[in-house]
């Protein structure tokens, strides 16, 4: 079927501007990445899937200027015995990277990878399987276009977690990034992620998880205002393993973040959550679709916004329960604080359902802060601004808690505290 | 201490007078009690002395040792020396009552420029506190008045003015919803704050807990007025035979 003719033009004139990179064992899946893109064409504002948030941007051939964001601020992280990779505008930077042994884990790069056979189950594999029901041609071009990335097999639980931190250097960078990350049979993994990464980011995740396995991930976003991002992760989970992602979003112009899950091993378990704040002009979409394809597999998804200054937040959160995954136990909460009147959230939540024995639930709220909650405090001596940070960090703290460990969690605590102080009046 | 003169408020969003010239004086060191009929205003009062929203003072003013209260925020009175014992204990989600606790004792010390509490003897000070209450650790722990049973959370509030050491108590009802071990720990713990600084203004509709917190002075309150004032005997006589016959008597 042809495509309508501003998508058609778009698309056409988005991939004449991108070269297939000539790596040998991924080849095959980025040229059927590329036709899968060419089949679907790029987003356009008629999509349904995009009737929130505008993808021109995400699109069009060159990446919209980005001044460089000077935060001002040690990076978040900075402290943690990690693994660190760096990568500036997309670009691998081996001096600001740590060495990449790490016992238990094989890392390496998309780049430079010779013939790494369990990469090639996985490379495209799920963001395919994540193209149905719903497109996400960001994704596959992102398969077909990728620059570069880390391929990471953990065959063992590593003594310290993996840390991508991105840098912003040149105001017009475009980059593409892939990640794939194969967790094996009981090992565990928390991979950490941070920093702007160009005037223009195109990153897919895709996670493997064994049966046992479990993959910790968290991520910042932030605090670079011209920020124009679109992420995808898709995760596999196999019997009872365990995937947990956490996003703190801060600012950015233009922030679409998709979350594909699929539980495929009964008793596994899957927690996506996002704690946001937006203060001016910026839009920050979450996007998650789970797939319960298993017997007693548990998913959370946990979004809180707090918004003002005009911010706009976007959630479509969907959970799909396929025929027999009896005993699922699935639950999706997002909600906003709006700070004031000029900021908006969108919301779209949906459970389809085709199994009769399982427990689904799902709420969507938007609200400004509680005036009998600000009063009391005020009234034991608490400023109001003081008094309106405390019940701000409050409403994100259900997102938050779904961080495990605590040093992370309390890390994440003192920048959103940072956030709000430096937002203050 | 406490001067409240010809006080009128009426409600903000509302053409409702509330508080129809309220006069009422607590001297440092005194307890005074208030009673009166269901909505005769007594919680409009203690809620326009502590400075919520929603109300107006339409005549009249209110000091606290002579600074008038009625034009401060509701921080600013808290670390004048005021505090208020809510009826209804507010819920709040996601803040742990001991970092409550600790910022509100914080953030009044450094109002009066006095020095923050180290996190050990906050620790230390607030165990030692609880525990005369009753209040377990769990429920330091627990977000604020989150699943706290009515007593719990009256319990609550008197923790918080031992923390807060306020010179002005008004207690609304603290009373109401506490078993009868609950109200004499509640007493006991008002009465080791009694001292020749610190005053309080109890409102109940009970002579009970009047047994155990023996006020100086009575007032009853109706229709938005204190209208009449007198001994400890004045709440016995209301316990006895209601408010018809003081009304009657000032009709
Ligand atoms: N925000 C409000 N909106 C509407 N009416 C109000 C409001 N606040 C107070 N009132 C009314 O003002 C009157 C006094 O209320 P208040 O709560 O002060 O009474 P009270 O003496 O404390 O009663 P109680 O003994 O039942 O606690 C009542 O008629 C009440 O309905
Ligand atoms: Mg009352």
């Amino acid at each position: 079927m042809a495509l309508p003719k501003l998508k058609q033009d778009a698309t056409d004139a988005r991939l004449a501007a991108l070269d297939l990179p000539a790596s040998g064992w991924s080849r095959s899946a980025r040229e059927d990445a590329l036709a899968r893109v060419k089949a679907t064409g790029l987003p356009s504002r008629r999509d349904e899937y995009w009737k929130y948030t505008q993808p021109d941007t995400l699109v069009q051939v060159d990446a919209p200027v980005a001044e460089v964001f000077d935060a001002n601020e040690t990076p978040i992280f900075n402290d943690f015995d990690r693994v660190k990779i760096v990568f500036v505008d997309g670009v691998f930077d081996a001096d600001a990277s740590d060495d990449l042994a790490l016992e238990g884990v094989s890392i390496d790069r998309l780049a430079d990878a010779g013939d790494i056979h369990w990469a090639k189950d996985v490379y495209g594999v799920l963001e395919a399987r994540g193209q149905t029901p719903v497109e996400r041609p960001l994704a596959a071009l992102n398969t077909a276009f990728a620059t570069d990335g880390l391929l990471i097999r953990v065959t063992k639980t590593p003594s310290k977690p993996i840390h991508i931190t991105y840098k912003h250097a040149a105001t017009n960078s475009d980059a593409i990034l892939h990640h794939v990350v194969k967790v094996e049979a009981g090992a565990e993994l928390t991979l950490l992620e941070n920093g702007p990464a160009a005037a223009r980011f195109n990153k897919c995740l895709e996670a493997d998880i064994a049966d046992g396995g479990k993959l910790h991930h968290i991520r910042a976003q932030g605090r670079d205002h011209q920020r124009r991002a679109a992420t995808h992760m898709f995760a596999r989970l196999g019997a009872e393993s365990v995937f947990k992602s956490f996003t703190f979003t801060a600012n950015g112009v233009l922030t679409r973040n998709e979350c594909v899950i699929e539980l495929t091993g009964d008793d596994a378990v899957a927690h996506v959550a996002g704690a946001c704040m937006g203060d001016g002009d910026f839009l920050h979409d979450d996007t998650v679709f789970v797939t319960h394809d298993a017997l007693n597999c548990e998913s959370r998804q946990v979004f809180k916004k707090v918004l003002r200054n005009g911010a706009t937040g976007v959630f479509q959160g969907k959970i799909l329960v396929k025929p027999g995954a009896q005993k699922t136990d699935g639950y999706q909460i997002s909600q906003s604080l709006l700070l004031d009147d000029d900021s908006q959230f969108l919301a779209k939540p949906e459970l389809e359902i085709y199994a009769d024995d399982v427990a689904c639930s799902h709420g969507s709220t938007s609200g400004a802060i509680d005036d009998e909650g600000l009063f009391y405090l005020r009234s034991r001596g608490v400023p109001v601004d003081e008094a309106t940070d405390l019940l701000t960090i409050a409403f994100l703290a259900e997102a938050v808690q779904e961080i495990e460990d605590e040093a992370i969690q309390e890390e994440i605590v003192s920048r959103i505290e940072g956030w709000l102080t430096r937002r203050r009046g | 201490m406490l001067e409240i003169k010809n006080l009128h408020v009426k409600l903000e969003e509302e053409d409702k007078q509330i508080l129809k010239g309220v006069d009422l004086t607590v001297e440092a060191g005194k307890v005074h009690a208030i009673m009166g009929p269901n909505g005769s205003g007594k919680s409009t009062l203690s809620y326009v002395l502590s400075g919520r929203d929603g109300y107006e003072v339409t005549d009249g003013e209110a000091t606290l040792d002579g600074e008038d209260l009625l034009d401060l925020d509701p921080e600013e009175r808290a670390a004048a020396g005021l505090f208020l014992a809510f009826q209804y204990p507010v819920e709040i989600p996601g803040v742990g009552n001991m970092t409550f606790l600790r910022t509100a004792v914080n953030a009044q010390r450094k109002a009066r420029g006095e020095e923050e509490m180290s996190a050990a003897e906050f620790l230390k000070v607030v165990r030692a506190k609880a525990k005369t209450l009753k209040i377990d650790a769990d429920m330091l722990k627990r977000p604020v008045n989150v699943g706290f049973s009515g007593g719990e959370k009256k319990r609550n509030e008197i923790l918080q003015m031992a923390m807060l050491e306020p010179k002005m108590c008004i207690l609304d009802e603290t009373d109401s919803g506490l078993d009868v071990d609950a109200m004499k720990l509640v007493s006991e713990g008002v009465n080791a704050l009694r001292s020749e600084g610190r005053s309080f203004l109890v409102i109940t509709h009970y002579q009970r807990l009047l047994d155990h917190i023996k006020p100086d002075v009575v007032h009853i309150m109706a229709a938005g007025r204190i209208v009449k004032t007198g001994g400890p005997e004045l709440a016995l006589e209301v316990e006895q035979n209601g408010y018809a016959d003081i009304l009657a008597e000032i009709a």
